[in-house]
C-alpha cells in the first residue's frame, strides 16, 4: 500500500463512506481515470461492432452503386436531416451537462440531461415514423418486399443494411436515453459533485459516440444519389 | 483527470459549425460531382466526427496518453478491416490468382 497521507486518508473513508469511492482505488482521481480508461476501451470495440456492418456496406456499395443509388432514393431526407440535426443538439445538452456537473450545478445537470433525454425521443419518434414509411411502401426486407426498378435483389440488400444499422444505431439510442435516465436520478438524488462525476462523464462519452456513428450513418444511407423525396 | 476543459461558448460554437456542416452535406447532396459526392460526404462527415471526439468527448484537453491511444486504435482497427477487405474485393480482377 503506497504511503497515503493523513488528509487523503482521511478523503479517502469520507468517499467511500459516501459510496462514491470503491475501495480498491487510492482515490477519486484514480478511479475517474479508471473509468474513463474502461469507457474508451468499450468505445472502441463498439467502433468495431458497427464496423463489420459498415464494412459489408463498403463492400456491397461498391459492387452494386446503381441499386443502392435507387434505394436511397426511397430515404426519407428530410426526417433524416432533421434527426441528423436534433442529435447534434442532443450532443450539445450533453456535453452542458457535464460542464454543469464538473462545476457542482446540479439543477442545470439534471435540466440539460431531461432536454437531451427528450431529444433522443423525438429522433426515435422520427425513425419510427420512418420505418413505418418504409413498411407501407413495402421496402422492409422480408417476403413483402416491392421493388418496380432493375437489380431488385441488390436493391433489397441496401434495405437490409439499412435496417440492420440504423436498427441497433436505435438500440443504442434506447440505451443512452435509459441511462440519461440513471444519470438524472441520481443526479435529482444529489449523488454527484465536482469531485465525483465519473458516470456523468461516461454517459455522455457514450451519448457522443452513438452521435458520431449516426454522423456517417447519415450519408451513408440518406445521401447516396443526388434526388431527395 | 483533465485540469483544464472546454466552456460553454466553446460548445456552443462547436454545436454552431456542426449545423452548418450538416447543412452543407444536405445541400451538396443534390450536386452531381460523379465520384466526388461520396468523398465529399464522407469527408464531411469525418470533420464532423473529429469536432466531436475532440471537444464534445474532450479529446483536446486529454492528457492520458492511454485515452489518446485508444481513441486512435478504434480508427485504426476500422481502418484495417475496411482497407483488407476492400483490397481483396477491388484486386480481384486484376490480381490472377494460380489455379483459377
Amino acid at each position: 500500500m503506497p504511503e497515503i497521507s493523513q488528509a487523503a486518508a482521511l478523503s479517502f473513508r469520507e468517499a467511500v463512506d459516501r459510496k462514491s469511492l470503491h475501495e480498491h482505488y487510492a482515490n477519486l482521481s484514480q478511479q475517474a481515470d479508471a473509468s474513463k480508461l474502461g469507457m474508451w476501451i468499450f468505445l472502441a470495440t463498439e467502433v468495431m461492432f458497427f464496423g463489420g456492418m459498415i464494412t459489408g456496406y463498403v463492400a456491397y456499395r461498391n459492387a452494386y452503386p446503381a441499386a443502392f443509388e435507387a434505394g436511397s432514393v426511397h430515404m426519407l431526407f428530410l426526417a433524416g436531416t432533421l434527426n441528423t440535426a436534433i442529435l447534434i443538439t442532443a450532443s450539445l445538452f450533453v456535453a452542458l451537462a457535464v460542464h454543469a456537473a464538473r462545476q457542482g450545478r446540479n439543477k442545470a445537470l439534471v435540466w440539460f440531461l431531461a432536454i437531451s433525454m427528450f431529444l433522443g425521443i423525438c429522433f426515435l419518434a422520427i425513425k419510427g415514423y420512418e420505418y413505418y414509411d418504409h413498411y407501407v411502401e413495402h421496402k422492409v426486407p422480408t417476403r413483402s418486399f416491392q421493388w418496380d426498378g432493375p437489380d431488385a435483389r441488390h436493391a433489397e440488400m441496401f434495405f437490409v443494411l439499412y435496417f440492420f444499422l440504423t436498427g441497433f444505431h436505435a438500440i443504442h439510442m434506447i440505451v443512452g436515453v435509459s441511462i440519461l435516465a440513471v444519470i438524472v436520478y441520481f443526479a435529482r438524488k444529489g449523488r454527484y459533485t465536482p469531485e465525483y462525476h465519473n458516470p456523468v462523464e461516461n454517459a455522455a462519452l457514450y451519448w457522443h459516440f452513438v452521435d458520431i456513428v449516426w454522423i456517417f450513418l447519415y450519408p451513408m444511407l440518406y445521401l447516396v444519389g443526388h434526388t431527395h423525396v | 483527470m483533465s485540469a483544464k476543459a472546454a466552456g460553454t461558448k466553446t460548445y456552443v460554437l462547436i454545436w454552431a459549425v456542426l449545423m452548418c456542416l450538416t447543412g452543407l452535406t444536405a445541400g451538396v447532396s443534390f450536386i452531381d460531382l460523379h465520384r466526388w459526392s461520396t468523398v465529399v460526404a464522407f469527408l464531411i462527415a469525418t470533420a464532423k466526427a473529429g469536432l466531436v471526439v475532440t471537444f464534445f468527448m474532450h479529446l483536446w484537453y486529454e492528457k492520458e496518453k492511454t485515452i489518446w491511444i485508444w481513441a486512435v486504435v478504434a480508427a485504426v482497427w476500422l481502418t484495417l478491416l475496411i482497407t483488407l477487405t476492400m483490397g481483396d474485393y477491388l484486386t480481384r480482377g486484376v490480381i490472377r490468382v494460380p489455379g483459377k
